[in-house]
């Protein structure tokens, strides 16, 4: 029973985690209300836009905990998200602001479909680490 | 958002009162067919002449009308455009007949009516030909029952719907008289007898033999709109309108169509397999262009009565004219499946309604259409959602026969397209007042270009025809390294210029009278116009805000919603928004070209902001240095404006685009203009609207925000098939245009097409819309080189026309060694061929990326028949004319020259040629021509002493010169606004403007036709 570093980032990613399972089902929601038609285009992409880049830095933030910690499996699982993060970033449409979604192209049935299916996706993705965070909270406390 | 106009909402409530406040009975208007002298339009359904009035008509025995007439209003003196009607060609097809007759119907015979037919009890009533609406219409109109008074609809025949090109005093009541007859009788007897006088309409490709209505009216005006289609097959000699037995004479015309397709290789033994679904060896054919013009397909439903009412080919079109049955048959042809539209086309003939509830569906808000079923009198199933919804009670009257009862006699049933006058629920705001901005460039480039003098007289001299009411606003900006403002205060003496040079942070610099009323400040307009050439003449200021100035403008405009104008002449280079060039002239000729993206998102945001307070951004773009199209195209792309390019423009040396620009200026300053508009597509439910095509922001899944509408706009849209669609019978398209009309009017323009459904792949692949196909494979490429490059799109183009010929050589029993494609697709390979060597998307060939990126823009934009010439420009021998063929149009023989290839081995130096390329028609001269035919038609003495530049024909007395000036006039009445005529000598150094255009032949870097066709037999296995 010890409360090494690797616990902490545990229990900080946890928490972080948590808020990005917030963040994916406000995007789900969100290209939601644009396939129905609740909202307009220009609003959505407004609201979406802020939240990308943080929800990329707290992804990026506790994935260097975890480096530091020398949570390689963690690490490894982490990693191909983090690259489509960067992938995605480095391939967005021509704007001044920070953000991925461009008002113009966003209601072809392509792009919505595919940020919706990114939505879905990041969901488990988020969810299932959250489990596997707790499990690994769990471990790093008791062992030693 | 908040000032956006409503496109819906409870329609269908009784108690909201009449915009207009007129009561009960639903008032009903139709002006298209007055006469300008309040004579009652007859509706009778027999051969005798309605009235005496109407002689031109009575001659319409069998007229092709399978449906009653509609209400046809009369007309008020007041109409004052001349114009014409066409008779509702443009909706109802009467050719259908003509082209269905020699075949046996299998439809028509097949088990009765089909259920979902839109033909209840209503419809077989007066099916029967019974005299119930007959009685009553005749009558009622002879005794001047129906005095205006009795319609407020005539209110509507003022000058706002006239402005439409209603038709005008003198024009027979074409419409009113065609009577109806159950359709079954035109398969027994042949094509119908007497036609109504009209204008060569695109089902005159049909009417080869037929007592020809193109002799009818010697007062046709020029037509705008009619497309080349309407060329197709016309070369009968006009036949006394007799009655001839009708079966000698279809014979007749079954000869000579077939001679006439002797140029084609298609033309084995006879009329069946022209129409038949014949096969065509690609590579044994060498004449594939059919000579006089590529066939409109046509879509023929189940229900025969309702092929009658169909939308217009030119306005609205799908790439199959048969839906396929499921996604996987669809996946299985390789076809594209998309709808192409050109929604706010100048109509020559157009029904208006104003009623106090228009009906429409209360789930899905579809507006009731020809193609709806009529479950009893009380109730109507919706067409795309299959909802059954209750007839509000005013729909039960007929304002035709002053009868209730029979609501397919309604004008909404009989009619494709229709318009609607909007009551007040579908405005957030009172109707917006047209507001016009000009935004002119003055720095020294642009001077040196000498536009401004050219649009400030062209201004001048159409400033009276503006479209506009009373309220009509104007206003002046230019800018350079400042921005000027025009102070043009009615009480000023004359114009007063203001200058703000702080760029960064735009200001206007006087809240109120730099956007005037046109009317009250004309004179300081008229004085401002002349001032202004004078002004900026020797300016040396080498910069340019636009930013700044669209800024300043967008804060003038915003309250009210209008259009912005802007005329570039060089690339925007200080200020917010500043470019800075991005081409490589020296990969020009490159394999993949960068900077096909906007560099900035300044004018996209710019865009989407004008957008939502309902303001277009339109584009002259004059330089002839790199100004960052791409870029500065944004600006008009998100806010539904237009673009034009006039490369290298100048005043002195560039006399073309002078020509180019003046005519382009005329047409843009003067055509017909919607503001603060939307359009909503629907279609039937199973389909789902995929992507958008054409200069708009797509505010939802359905919805386009227009902030303006033009004619000349174009929209693509690609459709895809979510479920199986076996359960139903035809599929819809509806498009609803929601706009603003320039007198104040809130107006509703609804298309519908009605398609049916195909279950197999052969089908669906012989149904197929070759030209439709490659507007919107076009169009498809372009996002495609946007988002990937154009290698990418090159290489999809020609995998469509790979995998498009495969599917069919599957669908073929036994597999024959050459490369077959369907009759209806033999043009494919054609065409996707000359898209591979356009501006747009040529590789290996320099092309300056203005150009390129212009020439993208315009393929997401041009109307379907502006798109194919072009990709493929009609090019005409004309060296040789005569009147064997000739159509004639009132005392004007016009010749037909056939189309011929556009390859190297057709031009001969002995010969002349008209090459058609939407904008421009190139007439080339080759140089041992005969030296009568310079003479006779150019009125030179020599090839040698040809002049340099020419722009229009001499008017010679002889009959060489007269046959090309008539085919010239005809085809420039084919187009919204004239061509420029531009001579070149086969010694020119202009010469290259002709041959980059004969598409057909091999180049450097580019296949023939021919090696094409070989690459494509290689890669189908």
């Amino acid at each position: 029973m010890a409360f090494t570093f690797a616990a902490f980032s545990y229990i900080c990613a946890l928490v972080l985690d948590a808020f990005l399972i917030f963040f994916s089902i406000f995007h789900i929601i969100a290209f939601d209300e644009l396939k129905t038609d609740y909202k307009n285009p220009i609003d959505q992409c407004s609201s979406l836009n802020p939240l990308v880049l943080p929800e990329y830095f707290i992804h990026i933030f506790f994935n260097l905990m975890f480096l530091f910690a020398g949570e390689w499996f963690t690490l490894m699982f982490n990693i191909p998200l983090i690259a489509y993060h960067i992938h995605r970033y480095l391939n967005r449409p021509v704007m001044t602001g920070a953000g991925l979604y461009d008002p113009t192209n966003i209601m072809n049935q392509d792009v919505l479909s595919k940020c919706q299916r990114e939505g879905w996706i990041k969901l488990a993705f988020y969810l299932l680490s959250f489990f596997f965070y707790l499990y690994g909270m769990i471990r790093s406390l008791i062992s030693s | 958002m908040a000032s956006q106009p409503p496109v819906q909402y409870n329609l269908m409530s009784p108690s909201i009162p009449n915009a207009t406040g007129t009561s009960q009975p639903p008032l009903l208007q139709r002006p298209i067919t007055s006469n300008g002298i309040g004579q009652p339009s007859a509706g009778s359904r027999f051969p005798v002449p309605a009235t005496s009035n109407s002689v031109p008509v009575s001659a319409t025995t069998n007229s092709q009308w399978a449906r009653p007439p509609v209400s046809s209003q009369f007309a008020p003196s007041t109409m004052s455009q001349p114009s014409f009607t066409a008779a509702g060609h443009q909706q109802c097809n009467p050719a259908i007949f003509g082209q269905d007759s020699p075949r046996p119907v299998l439809e028509t015979q097949s088990s009765g009516r089909p259920p979902s037919s839109s033909s209840g009890p209503p419809l077989n009533n007066y099916q029967s030909g019974q005299p119930i609406i007959n009685g009553n219409l005749g009558p009622p109109l002879a005794n001047g029952v129906r005095t205006p008074t009795a319609y407020s609809g005539v209110n509507y025949a003022t000058p706002a719907t006239s402005s439409m090109g209603y038709s005008s005093p003198g024009v027979p009541p074409q419409y009113a008289s065609q009577n109806f007859m159950p359709p079954q009788l035109h398969y027994g007897s042949g094509p119908p007898m007497g036609r109504p006088a009209g204008p060569p309409v695109p089902q005159q490709q049909y009417s080869t033999g037929y007592p020809s209505y193109s002799s009818a009216s010697g007062q046709l005006p020029p037509i705008s709109g009619i497309h080349t289609q309407q060329l197709s097959y016309p070369a009968a000699p006009v036949l006394p309108n007799a009655p001839v037995n009708q079966f000698q004479n279809f014979n007749s015309s079954i000869d000579k169509m077939a001679s006439q397709m002797n140029t084609m290789s298609v033309t084995q033994t006879g009329f069946d397999k022209i129409w038949g679904h014949e096969n065509v060896d690609l590579l044994q054919v060498r004449n594939i262009l059919p000579a006089q013009g590529v066939e409109t397909p046509r879509i023929r439903l189940r229900q025969e009565h309702l092929n009658n009412v169909h939308c217009s080919m030119d306005i609205f079109r799908c790439t199959l004219t048969k839906i396929p049955e499921t996604n996987s048959i669809l996946q299985k042809s390789r076809l594209p499946l998309g709808v192409l539209i050109h929604p706010f086309k100048d109509l020559t003939q157009l029904p208006v309604i104003q009623c106090q509830t228009i009906v429409r569906c209360r789930s899905c808000r579809t507006y009731i259409n020809p193609f709806v079923y009529f479950v009893d009198q009380r109730r109507w199933k919706c067409n795309l959602c299959f909802r059954v919804n209750d007839l509000p009670d005013e729909f039960q009257y007929d304002p035709m026969s002053n009868s209730y009862g029979d609501p397919t006699r309604r004008p909404e049933i009989k009619n494709a397209t229709i318009e609607f006058i909007a009551p007040a629920e579908y405005m957030l705001r009172p109707p917006q007042p047209p507001v016009y901005l000009y935004l002119l460039d003055v720095s020294h480039v642009a001077a040196e270009t000498g536009y401004l003098k050219l649009f400030c007289d062209v201004l001048l001299e159409e400033l009276e025809k503006i479209p506009g009411d009373s309220r009509t606003q104007i206003g002046f900006i230019t800018y350079a390294s400042s921005v000027q403002f025009y102070n043009l205060a009615e009480n000023l003496n004359q114009p007063h210029q203001l200058v703000v040079s702080d760029i960064e942070d735009i200001f206007l610099p006087c809240p109120n009278d730099l956007l005037v009323n046109l009317n009250e400040s004309k004179r300081l307009v008229i004085e401002l116009l002349e001032q202004l050439p004078l002004r900026f003449n020797n300016t040396a200021d080498c910069n340019s805000a636009l930013g700044a100035a669209l800024q300043a403008a967008y804060k003038m405009v915003s309250p009210t919603g209008g259009r912005i104008t802007v005329f570039q002449a060089s690339l925007p280079n200080i200020g917010p928004g500043a470019l800075k060039p991005r081409e490589d002239p020296n990969q020009r000729a490159a394999k993949d070209v960068p900077n096909l993206n906007a560099a900035t998102d300044f004018f996209k945001k710019f865009a989407l902001d004008c957008s939502g307070q309902q303001v277009a951004v339109d584009l002259f773009l004059l330089g002839g240095q790199y100004m960052d199209i791409a870029s500065l195209s944004c600006a008009s792309k998100f806010s539904g404006g237009c673009m034009y390019h006039f490369p290298s423009f100048h005043y002195v040396h560039n006399l073309p685009q002078v020509e180019r620009l003046e005519h382009s200026l005329r047409r843009y300053l003067t055509r017909k203009i919607g503001f603060e508009s939307v359009m909503r597509i629907r279609c039937t439910h199973g389909l789902s609207i995929h992507t958008f095509h054409g200069n708009f922001f797509v505010r939802s899944t359905d919805l386009l925000s227009l902030p303006n509408i033009n004619p000349d706009a174009g929209f693509g849209l690609q459709v895809s098939i979510d479920e199986n669609l076996s359960e139903v019978q035809n599929i819809c398209f509806q498009a609803a245009l929601l706009y603003t009309s320039s007198k104040g009017e809130r107006r509703i323009r609804v298309h519908t097409m009605c398609l049916p459904i195909a279950s197999t792949v052969a089908d669906v692949i012989q149904s197929a819309d070759q030209q439709c196909i490659v507007g919107l494979l076009a169009k498809m490429a372009v996002d495609r080189s946007l988002h990937s490059s154009i290698s990418d799109a090159r290489d999809a183009i020609v995998n469509v026309c790979v995998d498009v010929l495969s599917a069919y050589k599957a669908t073929m029993s036994s597999a024959p060694s050459g490369l077959y494609a369907p009759s209806n697709l033999r043009l494919l390979p054609l065409y996707l061929a000359a898209l591979l060597k356009s501006v747009a998307f040529r590789t290996g060939q320099s092309t300056r990326l203005d150009d390129r990126v212009f020439a993208m823009n315009q393929l997401k934009v041009l109307p379907l028949s502006q798109l194919i010439l072009s990709v493929y420009p009609d090019m005409y021998a004309i060296h040789n004319l005569h009147d064997q063929g000739a159509i004639s149009q009132g005392e004007m023989v016009i010749p037909q020259p056939p189309r011929i290839h556009l390859s190297a081995e057709m031009v001969d130096s002995t010969g002349a040629y008209l090459l058609d390329t939407g904008d421009v028609i190139y007439l080339y001269v080759g140089r041992n021509i005969h030296p009568a035919f310079i003479e006779n038609v150019l009125g030179s003495s020599s090839f040698q002493s040809l002049p340099e530049q020419m722009f229009e024909l001499p008017e010679l007395e002889t009959a060489e010169s007269e046959r090309l000036r008539n085919f010239l006039v005809h085809l420039q009445n084919q187009r919204p606004y004239p061509a420029v005529l531009q001579l070149i000598r086969e010694d020119s150094q202009i010469r290259h403007l002709f041959s980059s255009h004969l598409v057909d032949g091999r180049t450097e870097s580019s296949l023939s036709y021919y090696e094409f066709l070989q690459h494509l037999k290689n890669q189908i296995k």
